[in-house]
Order: C-alpha cells, then sequence, then structure tokens
C-alpha cells in the first residue's frame, strides 16, 4: 500500500458535488433543455399477454404537432435464434424486445411505440391515436402459476427438461457431496420461503434528452449508471456507431442497480433522428412502476443439517427467481452467495431462472444476495434455536475464513467476517435490555464485489491545482472518496482537487457503477495516474535542479532533493512546476486504463431489535447496528452511509413493499402512496459499526461496500420478529396484515 | 382556453409567468422559471422532491397549480443560500454527508427549514415525522435527521 501520511483518506470531507446540490444546481436527467427541444412519450400495452398482430400509426402521424413515431420495426433485432448477443450480463435479444414489444407484449406496461411532438400534451394524445391490435393470450404472474404444467409459456421457443417452459435456466454451485453430508447431520431443518418483488425506489424516474445531427452525430444527456452502457446499448439498438454518440453522464437520483440498462435512450434517439428535433422522454412515478425492474420475488427452500455441537455438515439451498418478462433474473447472486459466509463441507446450491408475465427485473443493490441469505440466514436462527447456541456463536463456530473454499469457487484471502461478528458479539446493543413484545435478530450476508474496467486522467492545472477525471457516475459520494485518495497521494488539500465525471468521449471506457466497484476500481487507476503524475513532477524538478530524478522525492505536495547529498535546493511546489511546465517539457498529466482485478468479497453482520404492536400487527425497527468489513474507510460519512442506506431498504423489503396486482395482472399500486417504502418517522437512528480488514490487493486497501448491507436485513428483521412473538414468517413482507393475521391465530406454530 | 397570466413573487423577486389553467406550480418553475432545483419524483405529493413554501407554508409544488401563485410568496432551494452564503441547514447537510445521490436534498431542505421557522427546538420525533412527507432512498434519513437537529441547536445558540 503506498499511502504516506493519511492526512485525507478516512476525512470527512466535504463532497465535491455537495454544494451543487444543496442549492439545487446540480443537473439531474430532467433538468436540462435544447433549442428546437420536442417531447416524447411512450405507448405501453395495457395487457400482461397479448400476440401484437398490427399497429397503424398513421392517425398518431397525422396528428398536428406530431414530428415522429416509432415502432419496433426501427429498432435493431437481435434475432432469438441467432443465439446471444452479450452486452456486459445482458443479451441484447431480450433487451432489443424489452425497450419495445416485437411480437407479443409481455407485461402490462410493456413499450409498442413511441410518439414525439412539440409538446407532451399532443405526444400523449397521439399515443391514443395509435391502433394497436392485440390477442390477448393467458398470463402468469407469480412463479406458481408461471410453472403450472398448462401454464401460458411466454417464450414458445424454450424447452426444459425437454418440455416448453418458463424455466429459463437454471445454474448451481456444487461442494463435496451433499447426500453424504446429511447422513453425517444429527439435526436437519428444512423450510421454505417466499420474497415479493420489490422496486429499488430511485426517487428520479428516468429520463434523457437527445439529439441526433444530420451527419448521424448524436449526443445523449440521461443519467445511468453507466455512460458507456447507455452508449453501448443505444448504439447497439439503433445501430449508430458508438463513436458517433457521446453519452455525457447526468447526475443520477439513485439507481441501486436499476438504472444499469436503457429504456428510453433508444426510443428517444430513433425519435430525434427521424424527426431532426432534440427529443426530451421523462417516465412518469407509474411508468417507473410499471415498466422498469424491480428485483426478483423468489420462492426458496433450505435446508441445513449439522451436529449436536453446532458444526454445519451440510446445506442445499434451492431459489426459484423470478426474471420477469425476459431471462436474467439473479440467480448467480443467490446461489453463489447465500452459503458464502460459512465453512461447509457439503454444500449444493441451486437456481432456477423463471419468466412471467410482469417487468422484467434489473439489478438490485447485491442481485439476488438478500433474497438467498433471507433463507439461509432464517434457517441459522432456528438451528440455533434448536440446538441451544447463541445465533452468533453458531456462526462463529462455522465462519469462513482465510483459505475456506466457497461453494461458488474461490479460496478465501483473508477476509474479515470473523471479526464482524467478534464485533457485533461485543457491540453494547448485543446486550442491551429488551421489553415487552420486543426482540432481537442477527443475521449476516455476502457479496461478491466487482472490479473490471475503468479509466481515469489525472491532470495539473497551469495554476498547480488537479482534475481528476474518472468514468463512473457517482451515486454515493464516490467523488469525496476519490478528492481524499488523490489529496493523499499529492500530498496537497483535498480542496485543490477537483473530480468530475467525463462523458464517453472524453474518458476511456469505464465500466458500469455496480457490483460495489467504483471506488475500488476508480480509486485502483486514480492511483497509478497519480503516480505517473508524481515521476513526472520528480524529472522536471531533477531536470530544474541538474540532478537525478532518483535524488528527487514527492513530499507534501512539493519536490525535495531526498537527501542533502544530493543538493541544497528549495522544494519546487506544485504551482512552482505548473508554472514552469511549458518550458520544462509540456503540460502534466497522465491517464491510466485498467481491468481492475482483486476485489474481494464483503461480509456483514446485522443486529436488529423490534417491538411488534400486536394489536395493529405493526413491526417497528427499533434499534438497528450494522457491522461491515469495509476493507478501508476512505470517506467514513459515505460509507457509513451505504450501510444506512443499505439497512433502510431491507427494512422496507422485510415489513411493507410488495406490488399488488389486480384481476386483471396489472400492478394496482404503481405510485410511493401504496408502495410504501420507508419514510423518516419509520426508522430509528442506524448504528454501524466498521470493521477495517484491508484489502492487501488494493493500494488503498479498499474493499467494495455499498451491497452488503442489504443482504442480511430480511432474515435480521424477520429472527427479531420471531424473537419477538416466538412465531416465526416465512414469507415477505411481514406487514401488518399478515402479522395480525398470524396474532390472531394462536394455534397455529408459525405463520404461511 | 389562452394561457392565464400569472404575477407572483418567487424568492423575493417579483416574476410574471404565463401556464396553461391545468400546469403545475413544479412545471411553472421546472419550465417557464426556469428554477429546476425542485424535482419531480412522483408528481402525486408522496415524495416531497418538490417541496417549496407558499406565504411560509410547505407545499408540494406538484400538488398546487401555478395560477395559484398569483399575489402570492414562493420560496424554493434557489432562494435558500444569501448569495455565497449557504444557509445553516445548508451547510450542515454537507458536514453530516446528509446527501447521497441529492435528488431529495432540495425537498428535504425547504422542508427542514420550514420545520426549523415553526419550532425552533423539535425532538428526534418531531424531525422524523416532519419530514415524513419526503422520501429519501439513499440515506436511511439517520445523518439527515442529525443534521437537522444539530442545525436547530446551532441556531437556537446564535439567536441567543
Amino acid at each position: 500500500m503506498n499511502v504516506v501520511n493519511n492526512k485525507w483518506i478516512g476525512q470527512r470531507t466535504i463532497r465535491p458535488d455537495g454544494v451543487d446540490k444543496v442549492t439545487g444546481r446540480a443537473a439531474f436527467a430532467a433538468d436540462t433543455t435544447m433549442p428546437g427541444m420536442i417531447w416524447g412519450k411512450v405507448l405501453r400495452s395495457p395487457h400482461p399477454h397479448a400476440r401484437i398482430k398490427s399497429i397503424n400509426t398513421a392517425k398518431a402521424e397525422a396528428l398536428p404537432g406530431v414530428k415522429a413515431v416509432v415502432t419496433s420495426c426501427d429498432i435493431v433485432d437481435f434475432r432469438i435464434e441467432n443465439g446471444a448477443v452479450m452486452l456486459g450480463i445482458q443479451d441484447m435479444r431480450w433487451m432489443c424486445r424489452n425497450v419495445m414489444a416485437r411480437d407479443k407484449a409481455l407485461f402490462p406496461g410493456h413499450p409498442v411505440a413511441a410518439v414525439a411532438a412539440t409538446t407532451e400534451a399532443i405526444a400523449a394524445e397521439a399515443c391514443k391515436l395509435i391502433e394497436v391490435d392485440y390477442e390477448v393470450l393467458p398470463w402468469a404472474i407469480e412463479i406458481d402459476d408461471a410453472l403450472k404444467p398448462d401454464a401460458p409459456i411466454l417464450h414458445e421457443f424454450n424447452k426444459f427438461d425437454g418440455k416448453p417452459s418458463n424455466i429459463m435456466g437454471r445454474i448451481e454451485s456444487k461442494k463435496g457431496d451433499i447426500a453424504q453430508g446429511f447422513k453425517d447431520a444429527e439435526l436437519v431443518i428444512e423450510r421454505s420461503f417466499t420474497t415479493r418483488p420489490v422496486h429499488q425506489g430511485y426517487i428520479e424516474p428516468h429520463a434523457c434528452l437527445i439529439s441526433v445531427a444530420a451527419d448521424g452525430k448524436t449526443t445523449i444527456w440521461s443519467s445511468s449508471q453507466g455512460q458507456f452502457m447507455v452508449r453501448a446499448m443505444t448504439s447497439m439498438l439503433t445501430g449508430i456507431p458508438q463513436s458517433d454518440i457521446r453519452a455525457i453522464p447526468a447526475e443520477i437520483g439513485g439507481g441501486f442497480g436499476g438504472k444499469t440498462i436503457v429504456y428510453l435512450e433508444p426510443l428517444a434517439t430513433l425519435l430525434a433522428k427521424k424527426s431532426g428535433r432534440p427529443v426530451k422522454m421523462v417516465m412518469t412515478r407509474e411508468e417507473v412502476m410499471r415498466a422498469t425492474g424491480p428485483t426478483s420475488g423468489s420462492k426458496s427452500t433450505v435446508k441445513i443439517g449439522a451436529k449436536k455441537d453446532g458444526t454445519i455438515v451440510a446445506a442445499h439451498g434451492s431459489f426459484y427467481l423470478q426474471a420477469g418478462a425476459f431471462p436474467g433474473s439473479p440467480i448467480r447472486g443467490a446461489v453463489g452467495c447465500s452459503f458464502a459466509p460459512y465453512d461447509i463441507p457439503h454444500v449444493l446450491s441451486e437456481g432456477f431462472d423463471v419468466c412471467s408475465n410482469r417487468s422484467k427485473v434489473a439489478a438490485y443493490r447485491a442481485p439476488g444476495a438478500p433474497i438467498g441469505a433471507y433463507a439461509v440466514e432464517c434457517v441459522l436462527d432456528e438451528l440455533a434455536e434448536a440446538l441451544k447456541i447463541d445465533p452468533l456463536a453458531l456462526r462463529l463456530k462455522n465462519a469462513a475464513k482465510e483459505g475456506t473454499k466457497a461453494a461458488h469457487g474461490p479460496v478465501f484471502p483473508r477476509i474479515g467476517y470473523i471479526e464482524t461478528l467478534e464485533a457485533a458479539k461485543s457491540h453494547p446493543h448485543h446486550a442491551a435490555p429488551l421489553g415487552k413484545y420486543q426482540g432481537r435478530g442477527v443475521a449476516s450476508g455476502f457479496w461478491f464485489n466487482a472490479g473490471g474496467e475503468s479509466s481515469a486522467q489525472v491532470n495539473i492545472t497551469e495554476d498547480g491545482n488537479v482534475v481528476v477525471t474518472t468514468g463512473h457516475p457517482d451515486i454515493g459520494g464516490s467523488r469525496a472518496g476519490i478528492a481524499n485518495i488523490c489529496a493523499e497521494l499529492l500530498g496537497i488539500d483535498y480542496k485543490r482537487v477537483s473530480v468530475i465525471i467525463g462523458d464517453t468521449q472524453t474518458v476511456g471506457f469505464s465500466n458500469l457503477t455496480g457490483g460495489s466497484r467504483v471506488l475500488f476500481a476508480s480509486s485502483m487507476v486514480v492511483t497509478q495516474a497519480a503516480d505517473k503524475v508524481i515521476a513526472t513532477l520528480r524529472e522536471r524538478a531533477a531536470k530544474i535542479w541538474e540532478i537525478d530524478p532518483e535524488a528527487v522525492k514527492w513530499e507534501n505536495g512539493a519536490a525535495h532533493p531526498v537527501s542533502p547529498n544530493a543538493g541544497q535546493f528549495e522544494p519546487l511546489t506544485l504551482a512552482d512546476l505548473a508554472e514552469k511546465a511549458p518550458s520544462q517539457g509540456g503540460p502534466i498529466g497522465a491517464s491510466v486504463q485498467l481491468n481492475t482485478q482483486g476485489a474481494e468479497g464483503g461480509f456483514g453482520t446485522h443486529i436488529c431489535d423490534v417491538e411488534v404492536d400486536v394489536d395493529l400487527g405493526i413491526v417497528r425497527v427499533i434499534r438497528y447496528t450494522a457491522v461491515q468489513d469495509v476493507g478501508r474507510a476512505v470517506h467514513p460519512s459515505y460509507v457509513e452511509g451505504q450501510l444506512q442506506g443499505g439497512v433502510a431498504q431491507g427494512i422496507g423489503w422485510a415489513l411493507n413493499e410488495e406490488y399488488i396486482y389486480n384481476k386483471d395482472g396489472k400492478v394496482d399500486n404503481p405510485g410511493f402512496l401504496d408502495y410504501r417504502m420507508p419514510v423518516c418517522s419509520d426508522l430509528p437512528m442506524l448504528d454501524c459499526a466498521l470493521v477495517e480488514v484491508p484489502n492487501p490487493k488494493h493500494p488503498q486497501g479498499v474493499k467494495g461496500v455499498g451491497e452488503v448491507p442489504l443482504v442480511p436485513v430480511m432474515a435480521a428483521v424477520a429472527n427479531a420478529v420471531h424473537n419477538a412473538l416466538g412465531k416465526r414468517f416465512y414469507s415477505l413482507p411481514m406487514s401488518p396484515p399478515k402479522v395480525s393475521a398470524a396474532l390472531d391465530a394462536p394455534t397455529q406454530q408459525a405463520a404461511e | 382556453m389562452p394561457k392565464l397570466h400569472v404575477t407572483t413573487s418567487v424568492n423575493g423577486e417579483p416574476v410574471e409567468f404565463l401556464c396553461e389553467p391545468y400546469e403545475t406550480m413544479l412545471d411553472a418553475l421546472r419550465g417557464q422559471l426556469g428554477l429546476t432545483g425542485s424535482k419531480e419524483g412522483c408528481a402525486s405529493g408522496d415524495c416531497g422532491a418538490c417541496s417549496i413554501t407558499l406565504d411560509g407554508r410547505l407545499v408540494c409544488s406538484c400538488l398546487m397549480l401555478a395560477a395559484e401563485a398569483e399575489g402570492h410568496e414562493i420560496r424554493t432551494i434557489e432562494g435558500m443560500a444569501r448569495g455565497e452564503k449557504l444557509h445553516p441547514l445548508q451547510q450542515k447537510f454537507l458536514e453530516h454527508a446528509a446527501l447521497q445521490c441529492g435528488i431529495c436534498t432540495s425537498g428535504m431542505l425547504v422542508a427542514s427549514e420550514a420545520l426549523l421557522a415553526k419550532n425552533s427546538n423539535p425532538t428526534e420525533e418531531e424531525v422524523r415525522f416532519w419530514l415524513a412527507g419526503n422520501l429519501c432512498r439513499c440515506t436511511g434519513y439517520d445523518k439527515i435527521v442529525r443534521a437537522v437537529m444539530e442545525t436547530a441547536a446551532e441556531m437556537r445558540e446564535t439567536a441567543r
């Protein structure tokens, strides 16, 4: 690690984009305009499942003020029979059909056409004039319905076990022999669980503003978790080469995984191309809820076998996850992460990807992992209860550590899971007294974390300050972390470092803001770029002093001779060297592009206290502590912020959030009033305990932190509810009607 | 129907604009007046990202018709700082990292300012219930509540 004096790393500095965001100046996706701009609107399917026999747009096109109409004919078709065309984890065969239905509409809200007109009102009016001839088909929303032998099949080409099926794929992680493992067990517990789809819930709806010049040069202004993803997907779906598309990352008003794919950009691009006018599109909240990705609902069965002393000898998990209209549910996260915190000799973890007539799922914070952890961590709680072992002690006894081979493949290097368990055990929260109808639960969680491609430029300005350009949209404060690291490396005040997010044509390729990778990867490239800049600065000083560059050191923002033997010279500051740059070899700066490696997985352990209002069935979280191995907290406030935000989302998932479908197969609660995310008065303060076991493969010891904190939450809440009531819930959300029903059924051992 | 002519005051400045009868105050602010600091998260009064004050009263500008501004005083996030000098709430939000993506921040600040104008010494519970109409999906509210309470304490100290 090349941290020198640690002046800025670990400091709670003011974020570079902060003033813009507290004064309303920051420009998000819907906040810009262009001269001559017109408005785009999407016509969406009212049916959950329907064959599109024909679309007639003539009347819409004839409406005064309408400038362009597009349908699936205008979008590049990636034919299913030609095989997968992958962009990251997305198959463009599904992506082209998700942005615009082709032969079939597969969920209510599925786009079937788009219009651009001089006003929003005219565009909306024109949508109503488009005549779509639908053949309405039987539909299936829930997993059970999609798996019935006579279920309507969404994708007729697909076969599972030789038969047409909505199961689009199966994966497994395997270690040892579970049959043998369960024979060795003295106690086996097997339980089944369900979770509901929940939306990422970003407050900023999807929006974009796009212009296409006569020569095809395209400018995209939109908010996403990756401007390069926007460029690539738009290019593939419109046929415009990537070199002609400048995708500018607006400030992004929350993503949580949900903005890792495109919805509007290809449509607005085609409308702009056809009309010759810049086109702005902004989704309504209802469109966001109906047509953009929630995460999967699920059905899981987990079986764990142990010795009487608490040693876990075998584990089997099977996880069925809803993909929505197109294949691609996050089964990898459920399968790979669920058992990863434990050293278990015999493991089989299986995942099934199930299509049904709801919107295509999108990534949501540690995709799949919270679903798997919910099931596994609840079974562990029952195991601890049956064996009369403290739940943290049971986890400590079986904890993965350096050298443990995880079922999903890797052998863990130095990891901090045990440290999180020990910190939880010794935390005052763990021993605090509880009152009537109050209960405490614990749970752990794991997320893979990711590295991957990142680019950065570090440029010294003519007045001796620093501009860092990276390629990752900053959602949670990553610019502040990068400023801290760059200031540290260059030995200057962090206020002299300006960090910006470049557009696709001004900074090198950088993969998505996702997988908890941004600070890990971008600080790696920024560190290498800063090292190159420092090497240049030392060379320049050496040249001026006429000594060897090896005899120059960089310290506290200035070049110094390494020792009096090297010569007696006044230090040359960054400003001095910037001023002399033109005569000493030119501008000072460096860019680095890497496919970063060494992002090690992250672990967390949570303690949750709840109080149940037994009259109303309301579960309230009254105290919460999230413990996590964060590697190195470069900016502790934003690390805590990640933990607190993840916990709040998990509490919503556990207690309230769900889509309610009506008898017509449509979402009945597509707004924030009825889709009930946690509000300020629902939550207590959310305490964080940061354990820092530095990542040995990263220059500052950074590990991803953003996704782990959602993984343990639902199990921690469920285990706390059990502790409070003596009843276990096997389905989410533990909403007031469900809790009331369970409380009113005293003879029932377990609710649902 | 012709457009309506509205004469009002926004952040202390006299303003005139034309609007459709059905247009919301949020549309007028973000459109005709170019004040995009107020955000649209839901258009149904559930998220609070569009919070403004009307004659000192906290309202969701998405639930107010633009024409209703006639003769009243509107304040938005853009009027909160005095030139380069941030309002103590803005400063404290920065120091406490009480924002992540920032989309809810304008509304949170406007709502918090309205709270402190009514109640200079709110309890944690009062802050939480006052801000219950302002959704934040990033922070879990912890740092926001702390920032508001600490600002209130400092403003009381200053006022002494």
